[in-house]
């Protein structure tokens, strides 16, 4: 007997939908022979047996949801006795470009709750209006009602980069919008991330607003030059006369099991450069908000965005024109101990320490930077004011990143409140390690945030 | 790919165009002169790239285009601003670093713009205006107004990555561009021969389907006429086309520059044989147009604009301290 089990077919895949099977119980089946479809939260994919037998037992139905990565799906009758290794997909994982899964255009599932949770989440939130209806969405979808919405508002907005139009998006956030828009409007581009970023930046010289996707920040690397030295510095070295308007965005940091070249993340690097506006949104609401605001906004503009919150489901306010203010920080959770700061990914995370925290008796204010660039200094300076301790948090290199800013505008400008060193917590001062174990070890964790509040409260 | 030998356009130019032609190639030489010679002076700073001796590459593009056409360059890009009608005051007074230059004082030599004028710059980093003329180009088309972008690149960016990428989606969404390598034959101090695989450079379009065209860059007419059919292809929707513009830069490649990787004896010869100023003025004095006294009085002229924009660039106030932190971000 030999187990079929459920595949991953992306790299940061968890679980996902059987939608089909295309065997059923006694059938003879080879490798290579296609058993079942299978939806990720980024494709429909097909999966193909590796063994060769009779379909003895169908453990999951069709259309069963949130099948868990590596559950016994089915049971083959075989020659061996021996278990078998899970059948694979066809393509293994888009980032990378290696892969090519087969697209269906459906609404991908969400992930389940996000991690840290809402929870925490300050039950007033002066941002939205009392009574407003919150719906859930994931970050995937609500980016892209962002871009959908700002492009049904203003004829000048198109999006463009690598696979955005026919193959809806390598990580599906330009899901539809060839549909609704147009090729004229969603732009499929070569290869060539230099290029396109400088078109990009030339045609918001000329008056037009792009929206330019990087398949990933890794990628964006080949076009820093347009970014900088010409989107950014621009209107300064005109005299004020010639603007860019654009926004770049993409997933940004280390997803998963991808390796040091695929797992960067440009916060800082991206930070320094004045002329740039720098957004990194956790939840879905900031993911949306913040991008209807970034594509408005008359400035070039980094959007920062992680692949692993894309199919994250969070609540969001049920507005016809959600914006979110670019330049200001987000109090996630009130505490009078200890302020954590954190941006994207990793706010998911300190939120999480600081409910661990409390169960000792810390509480723990936790600041969601949302924006690096205006940096929001004053809401980081009343929580310390308050607190009297910081521990900053980022997924980047400690080396001049944004916890090295921060803990210097705190220590030019709270020394006298401060009780404790700031303290950072960030990546580990290596390229990202392949190996599931020292990637692990190098990236941020809760557990690393719980020991760092500990260590500035003495406890 | 066809290849223009200039000789029989000359014929085409009317008097009133010829002269035009050698009032506004005498204005860049004058104009590049006196900025040497303010250069020398210590008033203006930085990096200084003279065009003396390209003047007809321009001259004869501008001709070539409709009002509203866009102009995006590199960093010798003095001769181009004042072929598209940038003021000789405003462009020399950015040379100086004061209030009244077109970036007003923020930018200096290598990066002026004028919206006005459609002239987007005035780029110092070798290869980037190509992509960025090319976007110019994607948003004519995108907004269907029937614009056409000239990208001006020289023969040191002929060897970047990104002007490649650029000529790919150029050619595959068949944008209204024209590219214009201005092959000056020294990238910085090497010689073409010494930095490209292939030194005919209209010939670097050819795996993207791009057409190509090498002009005499030292004959204006002949210039202009490749520029017409290259500009009036890509406002029909034909897609871009590149024009190899064969020239000579008489002085090193910026003012710090002694220029000793050629012979004295090559810069003379460039300049007693094809100087583009001299070809005009011979044309025009052949053909009876104007003698040599009517062109001493546009010489005059010249020299008066000149003269007043040096003036200028000197009274110009530096830029307001307060000038430092603005033109940062537009307030939203």
């Amino acid at each position: 007997m030999t187990q079929i089990l459920m595949p991953a077919l992306s790299p940061t895949m968890e679980e996902g939908n059987l939608t089909k099977w295309l065997v059923k119980v006694g059938d003879a089946i080879e490798p290579g022979r296609v058993i079942a479809e299978i939806e990720t939260d980024k494709a429909t994919m097909e999966v193909e047996a590796v063994d060769e037998g009779t379909v003895t037992e169908l453990l999951v139905a069709e259309g069963a949801q949130g099948v868990k990565v590596n559950t016994p799906i089915a049971v083959l009758s075989g020659e061996g006795e021996e278990p078998s290794p899970p059948s694979r997909g066809r393509g293994q994982g888009e980032g990378g470009r290696s892969g090519a899964p087969r697209v269906e255009n459906r609404p991908p599932p969400p992930n389940p709750a996000p991690q840290g949770g809402g929870n925490s989440i300050a039950q007033s939130d002066p941002e939205i209006p009392a009574g407003t209806q919150m719906i859930k969405i994931t970050v995937r979808d609500a980016l892209r009602d962002a871009m959908a919405e700002e492009m049904r508002a203003d004829d000048r907005v198109f999006v463009m980069g690598e696979e955005v139009a026919e193959y809806q998006g390598a990580y599906k956030v330009t899901r539809e919008l060839l549909q609704e828009f147009g090729a004229q409007r969603v732009v499929d581009t070569p290869i060539t991330e230099h290029g396109f970023a400088g078109l990009g930046v030339g045609a918001a010289m000329a008056g037009l607003k792009p929206i330019v996707e990087f398949m990933t920040w890794n990628f964006a690397m080949q076009a820093i030059d347009q970014i900088i030295n010409s989107a950014a510095k621009t209107l300064y070295m005109s005299g004020g006369q010639i603007k860019s308007s654009i926004v770049f965005r993409g997933p940004n940091g280390a997803a998963s099991r991808v390796a040091a070249q695929h797992s960067q993340d440009y916060s800082s690097w991206y930070s320094h450069v004045p002329g740039l506006i720098v957004i990194a949104p956790y939840d879905a609401a900031d993911a949306k908000g913040l991008l209807k605001a970034a594509i408005r906004n008359p400035n070039p503009v980094v959007f920062l965005e992680h692949e692993m919150l894309y199919g994250q489901e969070f609540e969001i306010p049920d507005l016809k024109d959600w914006i979110v203010p670019i330049g200001k920080a987000k109090v996630r959770r009130q505490g009078v101990d200890v302020t954590i700061t954190a941006h994207s990914r990793m706010v998911g995370m300190a939120l999480k320490a600081a409910e661990e925290l409390a169960k000792q008796g810390i509480e723990a204010e936790v600041i969601d930077l949302r924006t690096l660039r205006p940096l929001d200094t004053e809401t980081i300076l009343e929580s310390v004011r308050k607190t009297n301790r910081i521990v900053t948090v980022e997924e980047g290199w400690g080396q001049s990143g944004v916890g090295a800013e921060i803990c210097a505008r705190v220590t030019a400008d709270a020394f006298d409140y401060l009780d404790a060193p700031p303290t950072r917590v960030h990546q580990v001062d290596a390229p990202l390690a392949y190996a599931a174990n020292l990637e692990a070890l190098a990236l941020p964790s809760v557990e690393k945030i719980i020991d760092a509040v500990k260590a500035v409260t003495y406890r | 790919m066809s290849k223009g030998n200039g000789k029989h356009a000359s014929a085409e130019a009317t008097k009133d165009e010829l002269l035009q032609y050698y009032r506004d190639m005498l204005l860049i030489r004058r104009f590049e002169e006196r900025a040497g010679q303010l250069y020398g002076m210590g008033l203006i700073g930085g990096f200084c790239h003279l065009y003396i001796g390209q003047e007809a590459v321009v001259v004869g593009m501008q001709a070539a285009l409709h009002e509203g056409d866009q102009v995006i360059t590199a960093y010798r890009d003095h001769g181009h601003m004042l072929a598209a009608g940038m003021t000789a005051n405003g462009v020399m007074a950015e040379l100086t670093g004061r209030s009244g230059g077109y970036s007003k004082g923020k930018g200096g030599s290598m990066h002026m713009f004028s919206i006005e004028k459609a002239f987007y710059g005035g780029h110092g980093i070798v290869g980037a205006q190509v992509s960025l003329g090319t976007g110019l180009a994607f948003a004519n088309k995108y907004r269907k107004d029937g614009k056409v972008c000239l990208t001006y690149f020289g023969d040191g960016a002929a060897n970047q990555g990104q002007v490649y990428e650029s000529f790919n989606m150029a050619s595959l969404w068949k944008l209204p561009v024209v590219y214009i390598v201005e092959n000056n034959q020294y990238a910085m101090g090497t010689s073409i021969q010494r930095s490209s695989s292939e030194t005919h450079l209209h010939k670097r379009g050819v795996s993207f389907n791009i057409p190509g065209e090498e002009v005499d860059g030292m004959d204006v007419v002949a210039v202009r006429e490749a520029g017409k059919r290259a500009v009036e292809r890509a406002r029909a929707g034909e897609g871009p086309m590149l024009l190899e513009m064969k020239t000579y830069r008489y002085r090193g490649h910026s003012m710090s520059d002694p220029a000793k990787y050629r012979t004295k004896e090559e810069v003379d010869e460039q300049k007693a044989k094809r100087d583009p100023i001299e070809h005009v003025k011979k044309l025009i004095v052949d053909a009876g147009y104007a003698t040599e006294d009517d062109l001493k009085a546009t010489d005059r002229e010249i020299r008066a604009i000149v003269s007043e924009s040096a003036t200028f660039a000197q009274e110009s106030p530096e830029p307001n301290p307060s000038e430092l932190m603005t033109d940062i971000y537009i307030q939203a």
